[in-house]
């Protein structure tokens, strides 16, 4: 498949390492992608309210852009991803919503969610297979023991992200698997961070992370891994495990950190 | 605020969440899923219970408006699909669509960056997408 | 021509509120072929008739149009004035003025114009209609039970005790059914099995009653009186009439590793088996997908050591064919898988049961012989959480629309089961709303909250989450209006009663409705629950919505009664309303052969004689025994060749011509 990679905000800021490790990895891995140069932030939350029509257009642009590029839009944060996904689902499946957003984007072409977008993960697991990814390793893991950590972005709502189990996913651990180390299963991998209140209420983020944390300490983790960057941030407030993203450790197996 | 200008600001939550707050069957699966129920002052329940009866007024004023993260837990749990988080969010733009009552300030955002240079932008811009118009 | 009369009723107020009766009275008179209109307070009450018959003496009329409520309601009534009045009980059309009019509008000037509209439709109609004679038909003095649990086997035990011959097809090694899994019942904590037993031995011994075990229904046709069934008996590699049940083959077979059903897959069993030790029949079955015989062509042991040589692997499954006159359905239920719930780790944790799982580990002859313990490390729980309504009260894009029923009975049992065994046990119960609607059924449950000391706490719970070995209970307690953790060893999900799976099939072979949750739907649902709206089909336990023991039996006997009804006839008076062919116009293209659901057309090659000109041709015949008059032919046939008795294209027609004059 042919991709227009899309990386958002903080990966070029913050989160630099998230997406150089991600970009020397789909290089390695000779996936046919496109860095899109011209993008915009998809405003980090998905806009609930049915009439927010303002706060989904710039996602809509790099929607529209993909399907004129005839590539399939890709994400790695998993804020990018849910809120590309569920402003496609919404054009595509809410009439008003998307007469006014074109309405305002004026473009050549009505856009009525024809774009597919996909998570790194989702590409790694469907597009180029985990058993394959598993011949690409040759620097394997092994012996780390490693916890996913999902959070609430990649995998609700389900019938919208459709992802993985919401409930019980397995993709990261796969992932984890197929690049030598041990996935470590928890039951918080699932449970919101909180960091996204972190500027007005830090304690939340904490005690939340804090759960999470000693849920995979439990089970034997020795160090976390998440698509996130306001997740990776959140999680690191406690600093009882480091946290990677996942692409720093991709990059790692494959060889070309 | 007077009733007319209350069930006005209810009808607006209802339209623009989508949601049904009469679907529920006030089972609390909601509140039982919620990693920020523990800070409310309103439990998600009782949030969709108070728009169900048109107790507008204290939702306003509810902390549950800035402790809800939209996880979506609550709308993958509810077995009766009431959205819970969607009607939080609507009573929450509710709030910050009037003048003068954003809940985060563009002010404020110095004094956190140098408190903690290591704030990632999606923080930023998921907080003023949030908690201001 | 017609001498038509029309009546109108008032139905009290309630078509007389909305709708102008004496309007309508008199705008009849006007229509083509009336010679009389009138109308009346209740004209189905026996003043009603009466004057319906002074009418058709006085006047000699020869139909009846009756504008008053559904046909459903008081077509027979009227149909059965005409005949006392000496008409044919066919020349009566009825327009339903009630439902169709008053009841659905308020403005009293449109419900009459619409009234008069429904009125001349029916008399338009009448003006075509013709003397109509049903045909008789016969009634096969035998009856099938589909299904083996406690409700089939109570129904096979009324129709037999009252003398006509019931077959019993149960799909599983025995009959039993879900009761036979149970522990104990409530309200009154006897024991299931104890009860239960006794009347499958019974139904084995009766001598008016043949069992088909390991068997299923693979095709039905007919009708009514005269169903013709083809049962499958499924091949048990084991001859029944050899076999003496001695067990020798179970004890020595190798395979110890297949799931036992019976236990909910709690335990093991082996290849060749009986479900438990009180089956009936007492005769083994070989999984043949597990048997190592079947798979490698090695073993066989059980052939060698049976003292009896009744170990058979080369039987077949043997199709039985046989003609009854009714059939009652008894396919029971099975409990909703809960996997789909993932924050509940059912699939994920062994200390995740569901509440049949749990009844089997309560059984003294249960996986664990009786004892509770955590599957994880076979420790006794010190607490125990149960969660009710897991599947049932939701949306229907997240589980089952209706309330299971029996759960919050069963849980309350289990609840005082473990505290009666266990005392020191904490037991925990999350609760939407306690349903207890029953005789001494609210007394149980708080004997189990006051007498017991069972926590019940009102909110669901959110998620398990597995901590440090045990199940952690993430929860809303909403009547102090918190969130609370629990610390659980073992967690039992009371999960949704759910319809049979394979029954949807089932439904279409006997062209008996169902609804969405694939529940037979009963004929009427108050007043004639246990039939299904397809004549001779009757519907006995959960296979027609969820019910405990008690409603079960009692339907169960209820559905029995309603099939000698028809039993104890010697001929059953038909419809006369079905399709006819004519021969003439013809053209042989099947098309209504194909859309048939009754199989009730046939085609032959036959001489016609066309206006002198003879040729042989192909030609629909209409089986009038089988055919239910549901019209699906005459609305497929493209030469105009079928048509309906009672309901013909030109009748049709009319009334629509009718209600478009203006």
């Amino acid at each position: 498949m042919e991709y227009l990679y899309y990386p958002g905000c903080t990966l070029k800021t913050k989160a630099k390492e998230l997406d150089a490790y991600a970009v020397k990895s789909m290089k390695a891995l000779g996936v046919d992608f496109k860095e899109f140069d011209d993008w915009q932030c998809c405003g980090a939350v998905y806009p609930q309210a049915k009439d927010e029509i303002a706060a989904r257009l710039s996602s809509i642009r790099a929607l529209d852009e993909a399907r004129k590029e005839k590539r399939d839009l890709l994400t790695i944060c998993s804020a990018c991803f849910h809120v590309m996904k569920r402003v496609n689902f919404d054009i595509a499946s809410d009439i008003d919503i998307r007469t006014k957003a074109n309405n305002y984007l004026e473009l050549d072409i009505q856009y009525a969610g024809e774009s597919k977008v996909f998570h790194f993960l989702e590409m790694l697991r469907d597009d180029i297979g985990f058993d394959k990814l598993k011949n690409h390793v040759v620097n394997p893991l092994t012996g780390r023991k490693i916890g996913a950590y999902y959070g609430c972005l990649l995998l609700r709502p389900s019938d919208v992200m459709q992802f993985d189990d919401t409930e019980n996913p397995t993709i990261i651990e796969d992932f984890i698997r197929a690049i030598g180390a041990e996935p470590i299963v928890y039951s918080y991998r699932n449970e919101c961070c909180g960091s996204y209140s972190a500027l007005k209420n830090k304690d939340l983020v904490q005690n939340l992370s804090r759960n999470i944390i000693n849920s995979a300490i439990q089970k034997g983790a020795e160090s976390l891994i998440t698509a996130c960057p306001l997740c990776r941030y959140g999680l690191m407030q406690n600093d009882d495990l480091p946290v990677y993203y996942f692409t720093e450790l991709l990059a790692e197996a494959l060889g070309v950190k | 605020m007077s009733a007319s200008a209350l069930n006005d600001i209810r009808e607006e939550v209802l339209r623009i969440s989508g949601a049904n707050p009469k679907k529920c069957m006030s089972c609390g699966k909601c509140s039982a899923s919620c990693p920020a129920s523990f800070e409310m002052d309103i439990l998600p329940h009782h949030f969709v219970k108070n728009i169900r009866d048109g107790n507008i007024e204290n939702l306003l004023k509810s902390k549950t408006l800035w402790k809800c993260l939209s996880c979506f837990a609550c709308v993958e749990r509810c077995p009766r699909a009431v959205e819970p988080a969607n009607l939080v969010e609507a009573v929450r733009l509710a709030v910050i669509r009037k003048k003068g009552e954003n809940y985060l300030k563009v002010d404020d955002i110095p004094e956190f960056i140098e408190l903690d240079n290591e704030i990632p932008q999606q923080l930023i811009v998921s907080a003023f997408r949030k908690y201001s118009k | 021509m017609q001498r038509i009369g029309a009546f109108v009723c008032w139905c009290g107020s309630n078509i007389a509120g909305t709708v102008d009766i004496d309007a309508v009275t008199k705008s009849a008179a006007d229509e083509p072929g009336v010679v009389y209109s009138a109308e009346y307070q209740y004209m189905c009450s026996e003043g009603g008739q009466l004057a319906i018959r002074r009418a058709v003496e006085e006047h000699g009329l020869t139909g009846i149009a009756v504008c008053a409520c559904s046909p459903r309601m008081h077509e027979t009534t009227f149909r059965k004035t005409a005949a006392a009045a000496g008409l044919n009980p066919y020349m009566v059309e009825i327009a339903n003025i009630r439902e169709h009019c008053s009841w659905i509008h308020k403005n009293r000037e449109s419900a009459t114009e619409k009234a008069t509209i429904l009125m001349r439709a029916a008399i338009a109609k009448l003006n075509l209609n013709k003397p109509l004679f049903p045909g008789e038909s016969g009634v096969v003095k035998r009856a099938l039970v589909i299904g083996g649990g406690i409700a089939g086997i109570q129904t096979a035990l009324d129709i037999a005790d009252a003398g006509y011959e019931v077959d019993i097809v149960e799909k599983s090694p025995t009959i039993g059914g879900r009761m036979a899994q149970l522990d104990k019942t409530f309200p009154t904590l006897d024991c299931s099995a104890c009860i239960l037993t006794p009347k499958m031995v019974d139904a084995a011994q009766h001598d008016n009653i043949s069992l088909y075990t390991y068997s299923e229904v693979d095709e039905v046709s007919g009708y009514v009186g005269s169903f013709s069934v083809k049962i499958r008996q499924k091949a048990r590699s084991v001859n029944r009439e050899l076999c003496n049940g001695c067990g020798d083959c179970i004890t020595k077979c190798p395979v110890k590793k297949a799931n036992s059903e019976f236990d909910e897959g709690l335990s093991k069993r082996s290849a060749i088996y009986v479900p438990f030790a009180q089956a009936v029949p007492n005769i083994p079955v070989v999984d043949r997908e597990n048997c190592t015989r079947f798979k490698t062509g090695k073993c066989g042991l059980c052939e060698k050591i049976c003292g009896t040589k009744a170990i058979d692997f080369e039987q077949q499954d043997e199709i039985i064919e046989r003609e009854y006159g009714v059939i009652i359905v008894a396919t029971g239920f099975k409990p909703l898988s809960p996997e789909r719930y993932g924050e509940y780790l059912y699939g994920q944790s062994p200390d995740v049961l569901t509440s049949l799982e749990f009844e089997r580990m309560m059984n003294a002859a249960g996986p664990t012989g009786g004892v509770l313990k955590r599957l994880s490390n076979n420790e006794k729980p010190k607490s125990i959480v149960f969660i009710q309504c897991v599947g049932s009260r939701a949306d229907a894009k997240k589980g089952k629309t209706y309330c299971s029923k029996i759960c919050c009975m069963y849980t309350a049992k289990h609840a005082m089961l473990v505290k009666e065994k266990y005392p020191d046990i904490d037991v925990h119960v999350f609760y939407i709303d306690v349903r207890t609607p029953g005789k001494n059924f609210d007394e149980f449950y708080r004997r189990a909250a006051e007498q017991y000391d069972v926590n019940y706490i009102k909110g669901m719970v959110g998620k398990l989450a597995d901590e440090d070995g045990r199940l952690r209970v993430i929860a809303s307690d909403l009547l102090d209006g918190k969130q609370i953790t629990i610390d659980a060893d073992l967690v039992v999900l009371a999960t949704a009663v759910e319809a049979s799976p394979d029954v949807r099939a089932l439904g279409t072979m006997l062209t008996a409705s169902m609804d969405q949750n694939n529940f037979f739907t009963e004929a009427h649902p108050k007043l004639r629950p246990v039939e299904s709206p397809t004549a001779g089909i009757f519907l006995s336990g959960v296979c027609q919505g969820p019910k405990d023991i008690p409603e079960t039996v009692a339907q169960a006997g209820a559905a029995a009664v309603k099939a000698l009804g028809i039993l104890s006839k010697n001929k059953l008076i038909g419809n006369p309303c079905i399709a006819e062919s004519n021969e003439l116009l013809c053209n042989g293209c099947s098309c209504c052969e194909n859309v048939c659901p009754y199989g009730a057309i046939e085609y032959t090659e036959k001489e016609i004689n066309d206006h002198g000109n003879r040729n042989n041709r192909r030609v629909a015949q209409v089986n009038e025994a089988i055919c239910q008059g549901c019209g699906a032919c005459t609305v497929a046939c493209p030469s105009g060749s079928m048509d309906l008795k009672g309901f013909t294209n030109r009748q049709i027609m009319a009334e629509v011509d009718a209600i478009c004059r203006t």
